[in-house]
Formats: structure tokens, sequence, C-alpha cells
């Protein structure tokens, strides 16, 4: 395996696009998209459902499910192509270089294996271990991801775990191999905020002492906000902005971005009526040509509704808006 | 302080429109009997509402958060009455709804409380037009005499709701998420009720969609008085949109007070934990402080306070004593450590 030169990111995904063919002509689910996420760092992928999220989670980890494909673009990982590998050798990476965390942990485990057993099947999958030393590496994982009394609980089924602590084995699962790159889609979604904080905290700290980099797909802003270093808002299978989670956050510059900070509420500030996106995202066989938002979007004009507007730099972040694309434009950019 | 002293008095004025008094339900979880012999294992008992009392005063959103299995839902089915309580009282404008007579007040009233549930899809049925589902509260109790005037009242009602008349002629599964939640309140106003229990009626939907909906139903509650029960998970709608909070933990209410009062002094340990939680947008990049353990069975519910083995303030008394709900300010508050003034 080649370690990424530093300036090299972990993952780089180029211009993906991911069709479904179907009887009535190809739908465009995820369209020409960019990212990237370095060494350690934890990108958050958000956007209404059916933006395209997990679609983009799946082809990275080579899960794509029949007849959807990707038509085009390539997915590097450490400098090189994955998106294009026999499926053997991509079953080796998964796993091995990539892990994965979903928003069940019901469906990621066996409910007839013990954890021990799973998590020493998948060590040994991986890693040239003995099956004593497989094991000792199973009790070290469940103790790195907080089960207490992991060595009472280690021969348990998943059954005698709660909610939390499922997910917490589906992490250590996901960790078994030292994977360089997690894909968490919805990993909190289904559990408690107090149980979500737990979780959260742990891929934060298991980024930093591991070098992991983590690709955190949620529709969950709050999730993002404190997790992410980075983050990536989908609209219509298409990335419509781009940028450090603080600058997203608070000062969203897309129309999208803005309205859909907007519709959050919060505590402590009292409002009469949350922001609101009038519609709803189109359907895949409905996206209007141009920029895809521009039915919903307080700001379209002629050229938004006819011509698709690309990722430009503003500032610290990437968008896709013509707003930004006229000079007097762009001296708004900071409302 | 006697069991009495729960019930809160503020909004017990005229403006009372429901009342729950000590509710419970209790389910039997039991194994079958045979294996009950034959492996030993005792009868088991899930007390999901063990005591609940709350008053909800018209006009208001009375809102319960607390986390999942904590008895929410319960207490929402046992106010519309698609549960039997176990013991306790409820009244509705001041109709015994819940005692063992009380069928068929039951009935009188039910046509004025209706129920909004979190998955929009799953509560419409999937075979009938829109006009149909919406319509149906109204010839089931026959409230208008023709089918035109129904025909015209189910225009009415979705154009309300952010909809179309033309909409009537089509299937759920045309519909987006939001939009079928929109199909759910129209059904709701159907039989113009006063009293609407919204159980999660936005928790599968999207942000921006949940905006949508929570503005339209902020709106029709201005528009026609409606009074809500409003259940949900997520603290910051709840802030959003309550008058009052209720936080429930293994069954019980630990802490109830007006939502300004709740959200800036939380007084009882586990809404300060709840609180603390939430992951907040402003504060990008703090470290939440993770809450210590799980809810426990409610199966085996812990001596004492239910709360104790989670709890930083716990002491013998928790671990010996139930605590019961007293007035603090206007917060009502069932902890010791509160009581003896360890926690303010
Ligand atoms: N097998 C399929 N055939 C046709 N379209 C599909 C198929 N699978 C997914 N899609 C479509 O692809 C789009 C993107 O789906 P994806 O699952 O990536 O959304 P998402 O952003 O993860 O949404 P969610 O928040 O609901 O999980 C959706 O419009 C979906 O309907
Ligand atoms: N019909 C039933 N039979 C047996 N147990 C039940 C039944 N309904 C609820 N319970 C139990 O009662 C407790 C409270 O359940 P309830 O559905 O009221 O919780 P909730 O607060 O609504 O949770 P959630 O946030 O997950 O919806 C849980 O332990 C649940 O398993
Ligand atoms: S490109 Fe136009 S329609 Fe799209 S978000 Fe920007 S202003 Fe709105
Ligand atoms: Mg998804
Ligand atoms: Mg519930």
């Amino acid at each position: 395996m080649t370690t990424a030169p530093a300036n090299q990111p972990l993952l780089e995904i180029r211009n993906l696009r991911i069709e479904f063919p179907t009887r009535r002509g190809i739908l465009v689910a995820v369209d020409d998209i960019s990212l990237h996420i370095d060494p350690g760092e934890i990108l958050g992928v958000v956007g209404e459902s059916g933006a395209g999220k997990s679609l983009t989670g799946a082809a990275v980890i080579g899960l794509l499910e029949p007849p959807g494909r990707i038509a085009d673009g390539q997915i590097i990982l450490e400098g090189g192509r994955i998106d294009n590998l026999p499926y053997e050798e991509m079953r080796k990476i998964r796993g091995r270089r990539i892990g994965a965390i979903f928003q069940d942990p019901l469906t990621s485990l066996n409910p007839l294996y013990s954890v021990s057993r799973q998590l020493v099947e998948t060590i040994q999958t991986h890693l040239p271990l003995s099956e004593r030393q497989a094991r000792a590496r199973a009790l070290e994982l469940l103790q790195e991801v907080g089960i207490p009394g992991a060595e009472e609980r280690i021969d348990h089924y998943p059954h005698q775990f709660s909610g939390g602590m499922r997910q917490r084995v589906v992490i250590a699962l996901a960790l078994c191999a030292e994977p360089r790159l997690i894909i968490a889609d919805e990993p909190t979604t289904a559990l408690d905020v107090s149980i979500q904080a737990q979780i959260i905290s742990l891929l934060k700290r298991l980024c930093k002492d591991h070098q992991t980099a983590v690709m955190l797909v949620t529709h969950d802003m709050g999730v993002i906000a404190e997790a992410a270093d980075r983050v990536a808002v989908m609209y219509s299978g298409r990335i419509a902005e781009v940028g450090p989670v603080q600058d997203v956050v608070r000062r969203a510059k897309h129309p999208y971005t803005h309205g859909l900070m907007g519709s959050i509420p919060h505590i402590g500030h009292a409002v009469a009526k949350l922001t609101q996106i009038e519609g709803s995202m189109p359907r895949l066989q409905e996206i209007p040509p141009g920029c895809p938002f521009n039915p919903r979007c307080p700001e379209a004009d002629g050229r938004c509704r006819a011509e698709r507007p690309e990722l430009q730099w503003i500032e610290n972040t990437e968008v896709a808006c013509h707003r930004f694309d006229a000079p007097e434009a762009r001296s708004q950019a900071g409302d | 302080m006697t069991e009495a002293a729960q019930v809160p008095t503020e909004a017990a004025g005229a403006d009372l429109l429901l009342r729950a008094h000590d509710l419970k339900r209790y389910f039997d979880v039991s194994p079958p009997f045979l294996n009950r012999v034959i492996e030993r294992l005792p009868r088991a008992i899930v007390k999901a509402v063990d005591g609940v009392s709350f008053d909800i005063g018209r006009g208001e959103t009375f809102s319960l958060v607390g986390e999942s299995g904590c008895g929410k839902s319960t207490v929402a089915r046992l106010v519309v009455g698609l549960y039997q309580p176990t013991a306790g009282g409820i009244t509705f404008d001041g109709i015994d709804v819940a005692g063992q007579t009380a069928a068929e007040a039951r009935q009188n009233v039910q046509s004025r409380m209706q129920m909004i549930f979190q998955d929009p899809y799953a509560s419409l049925n999937p075979r009938w037009r829109v006009a149909n589902i919406v319509a149906e509260p109204i010839r089931a109790r026959g409230l208008l005499p023709s089918n035109r005037e129904v025909k015209a009242r189910v225009g009415e009602l979705l154009t309300q709701v952010g909809l179309s008349p033309a909409d009537s002629e089509k299937y759920p599964h045309e519909f987006s998420g939001g939009q079928r939640q929109r199909i759910s309140i129209a059904r709701a106003l159907a039989g113009s009720p006063d009293f609407l229990v919204c159980d999660e009626p936005t928790s599968a939907l999207d942000v921006s969609v949940q905006a949508q909906i929570l503005n339209l139903m902020k709106e029709l509650q201005r528009q026609y008085h409606l009074t809500y029960l409003f259940i949900s998970h997520d603290l910051a709608v709840v802030y959003h949109v309550s008058t009052t909070v209720g936080v429930m933990y293994l069954g019980r209410l630990v802490e109830w007070a007006p939502t300004q009062t709740l959200f800036n002094q939380p007084r009882h340990p586990y809404t300060r934990m709840l609180l603390d939680a939430i992951p907040d947008l402003e504060m990008t990049g703090r470290q939440r402080i993770p809450v210590a353990g799980e809810v426990p069975s409610p199966i085996n519910p812990p001596s004492g306070c239910p709360f104790h083995p989670r709890c930083p303030h716990a002491d013998d008394r928790c671990r010996a004593e139930m605590p019961t709900a007293h007035a603090t300010g206007d917060s009502h508050v069932a902890c010791h450590a509160v009581d003896d003034g360890r926690l303010s």
C-alpha cells in the first residue's frame, strides 16, 4: 500500500456521475460531483432526502446496487483509482482500507453470531492474526469504543445490547483493520440525542488518534456543525456549496443553504415563523434545466433557468450559484 | 407533599381544556405461561406510563420530550383513547373520558380530538384517493349532508394546508413526505377538532419540510384556536412550538415548566443533561457533554429516583426514595437534590 504524500488528499472524487437506466430513459442521481477528504478530516455531507448522499457514499465503497452505475468520473483512494477495480479487489479494500457504518446497527450485525465471533472473523479476514490474538484485538476495540465491561460482554449477542451499544459495536467492526477512511451514513439518526453525543465524540476522537478520515452523511445540521471540519451541501445530485463548516453554517452563501439554515429552529432564538423554502426538491425525472434549485429560489433570474452554475471559489467556500457570477452580485456575498 | 400536589395549577383556570391526573398504563410483556413455569421466568410488567399528571390550557401547546421508550407515545394514545389507562383519569373540557363509565363521554368528545402520527405514509390508506382520505372523518360522523358539500369542504381543507383541490384525485404515493403530512393534517382538521395530538409529526421529514409543517401548524393554531399535545424528541422543535414543556423519564414527568423557564433554567439533572447533549449550530466545534449511561429498562426500573444511576447528584436518599414533584418558581420538579437545596 502506498501512503499518500502530505499534499495529496486521502480520497478524491472527480466528476462522479451515477445513473439509473430505466424504461423511460436514464435518471441521473449524482451529476458531476467532485470532492476530496484529507487524512484525519471529517467531511460532512448534508442535503434533503433523495439528494444523492447515500449513493455517493455507496459508490466510494463499491456498494452501488444495480441498476445504479457509475457512468462517469473517478474515485481515487491514496493516489490509486478504486472505481474500476474487479469485485474481489474492491472487497479487499472494503473493510481493510475503507470501513462502513450505517444507520441501522441491526442490519450490519448478524443476530445469530456473538459479538466476539463477528469481530474475530472480520479481524482475521483482514489481518494475519491467530484466533487468540484476534480475540485480544476485538476486546481492545470494544474498550476503545467505550463498551463498559467489555470482558463480560464480548460473548453476548447483538440483541443483548442497547441501540447505542450496538452502534458502538458496528463502529468497532468498521475499525477492525484500522481503515484509512470511514463512510458513516446516518450513523446517529436512529439514536437519542444523549447517545448521539457519545457516538459523535467517539468518531471525533478516533479521527484524531488514528488520522482516520470520515465521510459523515447525515441530514442533521447539528451533528455536522459539531463533528465536521468541512461540509458539502448536496441538492438534486449536485454540490450546491462546500467549505469549512463555520463558513457554511454561519455564512451560508448558496440560497439553498441559506434557506436550510433558517428553517432550523434554534433554542434561545424565539421566532414566530421559521424561514420557509417553498416547494420541494424535484424528483429525478423532473430536475429543471439550469440551476436545479431555480424554481424554489428567491434570487433566480433568466440565467438560472437556462445555464447550470458551476462551483466557484467565494472566500473560503466553493459555491454553485449564478448570484456570484456578476461583479455587482459578488459585492453582496457577505450578507 | 401529597400526590395531588403534582397537578400543575397555573393552567387550571377557566381555560383548562385537558387534564391528565396520575395516569398509568402498564403492559404485561411476560413470556407465555408455559415458558414462565418451565424456565422459571418471572412475570414482566412494563410501566410505560407511571403516574403522569398535566394540564393543558385552551389554545396552548403542551409538549412532551424525553428519550426513546420513556412513554411519550403511550401518553398520546391514552389521551386520544387508543389505550385504556391502567389507573388515573383524563378529563376533556371538564368531562371524564377515561373512567369505567366514560365510554359514552368518549364517543361524544372523540370528534373534537384528532391525532397526527410520525409516519405520514403508514397512516394514509395507499389505495384511497386523497379526497376519500380527507373526507373520511366527515362521512364517518355524517357532518355534511351531500357529496357536493363534502367535496367542497375537502377542497377547502386541502387549500388550507397548502395543497390544491385538484390534489384530491391523486393517491398518497404521488406525494412527497411533507405533502403527505399535509394530507394527514387536512384529514385531522376535517372534523373541526379543537384538540390535536401530534406524535413526532415532523420527525420523518427534512428540516426544510419540517419548517413548512411547523409554520402551517402554528398558523392553523392561531386561526382556529387549536390546542396541541405535541410530542418530539427534538428539543429545538419543542422550544419553537411549545407553551409548556414536560420532560419524561421512564414513564414519569420529572420536570414541567413554561417553555422559556424550562430552557433558561432547567432544574432537574436529567433536563440539564438533555439540554447539554443538544448539538448546537451556533457553537460550532463545541465539545458536547456526552451523557453518561443509557435509559434503564422499564421492566426493572431502578429503586428510588429512576434517574439515579445516571445522575451526578444522586445520594442515598435518591437511591431509596422516589421523589415527588414540587413547585419551585414556575417549574415543577421531581428531584431530591432540588428539594434538599443541593441543586438550585
Ligand atoms: N434503484 C434505484 N432506482 C432509481 N432511483 C434510485 C434508486 N436508488 C436510489 N435512487 C434515487 O437516487 C436519488 C438519490 O438517492 P440517495 O439514497 O443517495 O439519497 P440520500 O441523499 O441518501 O437521501 P436520504 O436522506 O433519504 O437517505 C433518489 O432520488 C433516489 O430516489
Ligand atoms: N403495546 C405495548 N406492549 C408492550 N409494551 C409497550 C407497548 N407500547 C409501548 N410499550 C413499551 O412502553 C415503553 C414506552 O413506549 P412509548 O412508545 O410510549 O415510548 P416513546 O417515548 O414514545 O418512545 P419513542 O421516542 O421511541 O417513540 C417502552 O418501553 C415500550 O417498549
Ligand atoms: S443559481 Fe440562481 S436559482 Fe440557483 S441558487 Fe443561485 S440564484 Fe438561486
Ligand atoms: Mg441516504
Ligand atoms: Mg413514540
